[in-house]
């Protein structure tokens, strides 16, 4: 995609200018709209200003002190706990479909599978929460069932398990999602082969498909705990009171009854962190692992 | 555990075998599926509260199609996904184009800078522009949620524009080139058609996430404004629900015709690809 190599001398004014016509208007818009605020977000972490408004004070940790206290802490460390949770569920759940998508299915039912399994995605996330409302409240679909059956009925609404269950649910299609493309692509050949040399398939599945398909799991471990982490919607929604998480606290430090720029600020700064560390060690941990194969 | 050599050889016939995955993926699909089988039974459920069926009833629709609040909601969100999936085709496909064809400093971060939005947390992204626009002191309105949609939406047409630039013959606009067409008609008439598929996918995943988005919209709304989520879910907070049945079922058709149409589009148009 180079531009033709001979028509340096003879450039003109406008051929110059194309670069910049492409790549500026974007470019400009991404600086305003994402890098400034960015940076300005760990500006203000350092700012110990405690409502918008106040006195701009000299830098000093003291946002970041807050996070430490010990019940800050525990927020954040349930939100990690949950969105570890979260992307084992996905996982385990999760890998079982794609592989029998990818492998073992009729092929040409394959994409209308996929896009079958992923459909639900194209609804609003808000309305899917909705839903596990109505199943999981205390008079709900669950419960009346159970009812039904004589089975004793069981309360999780607004508590951990609800927001687990709801979590799952809006991520596992992502995790098939790219499951399936990195199941795909493993060569049918060697797992053919290796059957027909006596190999068990446990050991066929072991030692051939999983070793191929760990960068796909790697990718759908990533892209599913960063979503889970940034969650808002199913935590406040399913979670009630006891299960505060980073991005509830986050949100009520801004739009809540008594804001803290501040503090959610160092959060905020904090949840970018975050992330970025379990991107670089994930890339890290790629990078060993292909020198290694 | 899971390929057996008997497997092996019904699979080879094209035989589909009942395995455990099988029985496991139809689970799956059921739990996909529940929220929005109980939504639909809602909505035609004479008795809004009652999780037992009390009737059919058309009622929830008719109400649906009368609330204005609703529609309001509809209309603000309709216009802010197509007024940024607009502005992000058009300035995200002139930046994927421009990365593939020049080098220079900054390119790489450039590229990485793109791809932001989809990493860093919406919460965290927000936060960051509403904090931005007060120390700009710009006034919140439908505009400021136009502008923050944009950037998430750049990364989707960008993500699959680029992709598709890859996979791309590099010698066609060469050709064109060397043939005597500046570089801008040979953006316009030979890159430009190949690159529409990938725009139009690129331009439905953004407009799907922007009518999806609540947390920017939320931050960055002026007085007044309301997008679909945002009422959604200021109705599930304050338990004035029992549109939001009717209107998930209308939703729910809505996108998964425009899926279907879409995958019908890409078949089409592979199967015209294949057959040049």
């Amino acid at each position: 995609m180079a531009s033709s190599p001979f028509s340096n001398s003879s450039k003109s004014w406008s051929q110059r200018l194309e670069p910049f016509l492409m790549l500026v208007p974007a470019g400009l818009w991404l600086f305003l709209l994402l890098i400034l605020p960015t940076l300005l977000i760990f500006e203000l972490s350092l700012v110990p200003g405690i409502k918008p408004g106040d006195l701009v004070n000299p830098s000093s940790l003291v946002n970041y002190f807050k996070i430490f206290e010990p019940s800050v802490l525990w927020v954040i460390l349930r939100s990690i706990g949950l969105s570890i949770a979260t992307t084992l569920f996905c996982l385990i759940l999760g890998f079982p479909v794609a592989y029998w998508i990818a492998l073992l299915a009729p092929k040409r039912w394959q994409n209308l599978l996929l896009l079958g399994f992923v459909l639900p995605l194209w609804t609003s996330s808000l309305l899917r929460t909705y839903a596990w409302i109505s199943i999981l409240r205390p008079t709900g679909v669950l419960n009346t069932l159970l009812m039904i059956l004589h089975l004793p009925t069981v309360d999780v609404m607004n508590q951990l398990p609800a927001v687990l269950v709801g979590m799952t649910y809006s991520l596992l299609p992502y995790m098939v999602l790219i499951l399936y493309s990195s199941l795909e692509k493993i060569d049918r050949r060697l797992l053919e082969a290796a059957a027909d040399l006596g190999a068990p398939p446990k050991d066929v599945f072991v030692n051939i498909t999983v070793p191929q398909a760990l960068p796909g799991i790697a990718a759908g471990v990533l892209l599913v705990f960063i979503n889970a982490i940034g969650d808002f919607v199913n935590p406040e929604l399913l979670g009630g009171p006891s299960s505060m998480t980073a991005a509830r606290l986050l949100y009520s430090r801004f739009l809540g009854a008594s804001p803290d720029w501040g503090m959610g600020s160092a959060l905020s700064a904090l949840l970018i962190m975050l992330v970025t560390l379990v991107i670089v060690c994930l890339i890290k941990y790629g990078d060993k692992n292909a020198r290694a194969i | 555990m899971v390929i057996s050599k008997a497997n092996l050889s019904l699979r080879l016939k094209g035989i589909p075998q009942p395995v455990w995955q099988a029985w496991w993926t139809v689970l799956m699909f059921g739990f996909m599926y529940l929220p929005i089988a109980v939504l639909a039974f809602y909505s035609f459920n004479e008795s809004a509260i009652s999780a037992k069926w009390t009737g059919f009833s058309f009622k929830w629709y008719s109400r649906f199609f009368h609330d204005e609040r609703i529609l309001q909601a509809l209309s603000d969100s309709l216009q802010v996904a197509l007024g940024s999936v607009t502005i992000a085709a058009f300035f995200g496909t002139l930046m994927a184009v421009g990365l593939a064809r020049y080098r220079f400093w900054g390119r790489d971060i450039y590229q990485n800078v793109v791809y932001l939005p989809l990493i860093i947390p919406d919460i965290s992204i927000a936060v960051a522009t509403l904090v931005f626009l007060a120390a700009m002191t710009v006034p919140l309105s439908l505009g400021t949620i136009v502008a923050s949609h944009v950037v998430f939406c750049l990364a989707y047409v960008s993500l699959a524009v680029s992709t598709r630039i890859n996979s791309l013959d590099s010698h066609l606009e060469e050709a064109a080139q060397d043939l005597g067409a500046t570089p801008f008609e040979s953006f316009r008439l030979v890159l430009l058609p190949q690159l529409y598929p990938a725009i139009i996918s690129g331009c439905l995943l953004a407009f799907v996430c922007s009518m999806d988005d609540f947390l920017i919209a939320s931050f960055t709304a002026g007085g007044g404004i309301n997008t679909l989520p945002m009422e959604i879910y200021s109705r599930i907070r304050t338990n004035l629900t029992p549109d939001l049945n009717a209107l998930s079922v209308v939703l729910i058709v809505t996108s998964s015709l425009g899926v279907l149409l879409a995958e019908f589009i890409r078949r089409q148009s592979q199967a015209k690809r294949s057959r040049v």
